[in-house]
């Protein structure tokens, strides 16, 4: 079975995003790959120790800094990796998702798992995009995969807590929310041995299928309200919480 | 007269027969086999089979370990415990006790056949590791933060030295500083971002500024020195930190390497020979004891406090400095210093080592107290109001376990917080 997994590798927002002109200034940021993704790797290779078969990663490489990732996802049970190589950091998923789309093509896959959103867009489109230029079946906010004879049963998630158990044929494309199973540890002595000698293979970019979107202006949240410390023991907190609420009128 | 008391003797008969069976012999002669020799010693073998863990085997079962191993005191543990459930069944690599030892090193110091748990634990959890077994999810975390970020604390590189310019001296950077200088100072993670490792770096700046130290850090360029991780078992990850650090060191001119935290000492000055890097290496307890002379006559306003000390594992039983602390503690006026029971050579660990840093919320289920709580407990009960520290992580450590016993009137402080309080009088 071939079993591809597309990543994308966005900025972190573990710090505040500095921006420069009309856009994230990519070159004083540091990229990690979406956690979605984590958990797509994850499901991909929890599906092919189930039913064997080969798990391939392709990226998009924004920043040449795509191989470290590729090496994890490596290290942590896929066989094989592809980068595209674009060198543009602030390509959007419309681009992203044609120049995936196009080398997966090539892969002729049996299932496509793609993380459910990314922090940067958040439009949540790679997985759909990827699927209508494959012309496969998408489903998306997905907990759970198994496959058995060209069928997948996947858990798919619904707000409040709603969950429905949906089979599809294959080939498909997967929006995974969250794998099976937390995704496992990498020891970086094997991540090492991988970046040794593992080959990632290079696709150019090809396709154009830009969003038709411009940014017209960035610029971080400004703050507006703020928070009202109360001190004192517990018990002048309280009355002075009451105070509060009853000058508020909810009280 | 009869004597008042005498000695009590067991009936013996020479030859006895009972329901046809001789029982003959000494009283508390055994007559059936023991349950031991029901269990094979195949889990014991697999762990002594695992380089650097082969002194696993040898022990004796005599117990010394478990009387001075802290995590027995809120649990049940400790090297001849596990060496037991070994026998009697527990895969090491599989159970949770794999993760609970903190590497502290009071077992080796009275073990009499030298089992070696500071080098059974980092191999026997590197195995685990390696084999995909179960690793606390904290912990994967810690390891993970490290590796992308260069932390364990998962904050961005950039921001490592940001800290400096709240600290009130000027503090060199290397990189900006373009010569040689006398002290390198490796601040470290925790004194680079955690709030209160902060607080204890800005104190070492301004002590180091008044002393007229020629000093500079590293800024930017300084990374985790991961021993902790190597101890918790990512060899891998402890080797490619230690690669980019001493790269980094090197890249500089400097006469001395100054750390602020006992595990870097540890780091750089024990495990880093091995990888090519012997250089002269001091805790900053060490080395401000080495100025005391210069530094005693800027100590001038009293602090008037009851103070405890509490022996950081990796500055005391593996690297020997029980006096540098003290005599600096002692240094300032109005201290009264007063010593814990279990202090020095037999000092009580925190809970921190070994990566005992990242598995808090685990460690918690599998004992019924964390071993900060329990050191805390026993700072109060000398009657001190400051726990003093010299390590890095137990700050952080301490300052929740005293909250969480109930004893919010012990402050914790770093001894650099204590000599910068005396030295500016606040």
């Amino acid at each position: 079975m071939n079993i591809v997994v597309a990543i994308k590798h966005i900025p972190s927002i573990a710090d505040d995003l500095p921006v420069s002109g009309n856009n994230v200034d990519f070159d004083s940021v540091d990229f990690v790959l979406n956690e979605f993704d984590e958990q797509s790797i994850e499901q991909a290779v929890l599906v092919k120790e189930a039913v064997g078969g080969t798990v391939t990663v392709v990226g998009v490489d924004l920043i040449e800094e795509l191989d470290n990732i590729l090496h994890l996802a490596i290290a942590k049970g896929a066989d094989k990796a592809v980068k595209v190589t674009a060198d543009e950091p602030g390509a959007d998923s419309h681009m992203q998702a044609k120049w995936l789309s196009e080398a997966i093509k090539g892969l002729s896959p049996d299932i496509v798992f793609a993380g459910v959103q990314a922090s940067n867009d958040l439009d949540g489109q790679i997985g759909p995009m990827i699927a209508a230029h494959l012309d496969m079946p998408y489903i998306g906010g997905v907990s759970s995969v198994e496959v058995a004879d060209g069928t997948a049963t996947v858990n798919k998630e619904f707000a409040g807590g709603v969950g429905a158990k949906y089979s599809v044929s294959l080939p498909m494309v997967v929006g995974v929310q969250a794998a099976a199973k937390p995704p496992r540890y990498a020891p970086i002595s094997k991540v090492r041995q991988v970046a040794q000698t593992a080959t990632i293979d290079t696709v150019e970019p090809s396709g154009d299928a830009s969003s038709g979107l411009t940014f017209k202006k960035m610029a971080p949240p400004v703050a507006t309200g703020h928070a009202e410390m109360i001190d004192g023991s517990p018990k002048e907190v309280a009355a002075k919480i009451v105070e509060l609420l009853k000058s508020k009128g909810l009280a | 007269m009869a004597p008042k008391f005498e000695k009590a003797k067991a009936i013996e008969k020479e030859n006895i027969v009972v329901d046809g069976v001789d029982i003959s012999g000494h009283w508390n002669r055994m007559f059936e086999q023991r349950v031991i020799t029901e269990y094979t010693p195949e889990l014991i073998e697999k762990i002594a089979d695992i380089p650097n863990a082969e002194s696993f085997a040898n022990c004796y079962q005599c117990a010394k370990c478990v009387a001075v191993c802290p995590v027995d005191v809120v649990g049940n543990y400790g090297p001849r415990k596990l060496y037991r459930y070994a026998q009697t069944g527990m895969d090491l690599t599989e159970a949770p006790e794999l993760w609970l030892c903190t590497t502290c090193a009071n077992c080796l110091r009275v073990c009499p056949k030298e089992v070696n748990m500071v080098k059974i634990m980092p191999a026997a959890r590197e195995q685990a590791i390696l084999d995909g077994k179960f690793v606390p999810n904290e912990l994967q975390q810690a390891f993970e933060n490290t590796a992308k970020s260069g932390n364990p604390l998962g904050q961005p590189q950039r921001k490592r030295d940001a800290w400096i310019k709240d600290a009130g001296v000027e503090i060199p950077v290397m990189k900006d500083l373009g010569r040689k200088v006398d002290v390198l100072w490796y601040v470290g993670s925790y004194p680079s971002y955690h709030p209160r490792g902060i607080d204890a770096a800005s104190a070492a700046a301004r002590i180091f500024t008044a002393l007229g130290i020629d000093f500079a850090i590293l800024g930017k360029e300084e990374k985790d020195d991961a021993d902790s991780q190597r101890l918790a078992g990512e060899k891998g990850l402890f080797e490619m930190m230690t690669e980019y650090n001493i790269e980094t060191f090197n890249k500089y001119e400097w006469d001395e390497l100054v750390v602020t935290g006992p595990h870097e000492l540890n780091a750089f000055k024990n495990v880093y020979p091995k990888y090519g890097f012997e250089r002269p290496v001091v805790h900053y307890t060490t080395f401000l004891a080495r100025h005391l002379d210069k530094l005693k006559p800027m100590l001038k306003h009293p602090v008037n406090k009851k103070i405890t000390y509490h022996d950081p594992c990796y500055l005391g039983r593996h690297n020997g400095e029980y006096d540098a602390p003290r005599q600096l503690l002692e240094a300032i006026p109005g201290v009264e210093l007063v010593e814990m029971g279990r202090n020095r050579e037999n000092g009580y660990c925190c809970g921190g080592g070994g990566g005992g840093m990242w598995m808090d919320s685990f460690t918690a289920k599998h004992t019924n107290m964390r071993l900060s709580e329990k050191r805390a407990m026993e700072a109060a009960s000398t009657g001190a109001n400051v726990l003093a520290v010299a390590c890095p992580f137990e700050v952080s450590r301490f300052s929740d376990a005293v909250k969480s016993t109930g004893n919010e009137h012990v402050d914790v402080l770093d001894i650099l917080e204590l000599l910068d309080r005396s030295m500016r009088g606040e």
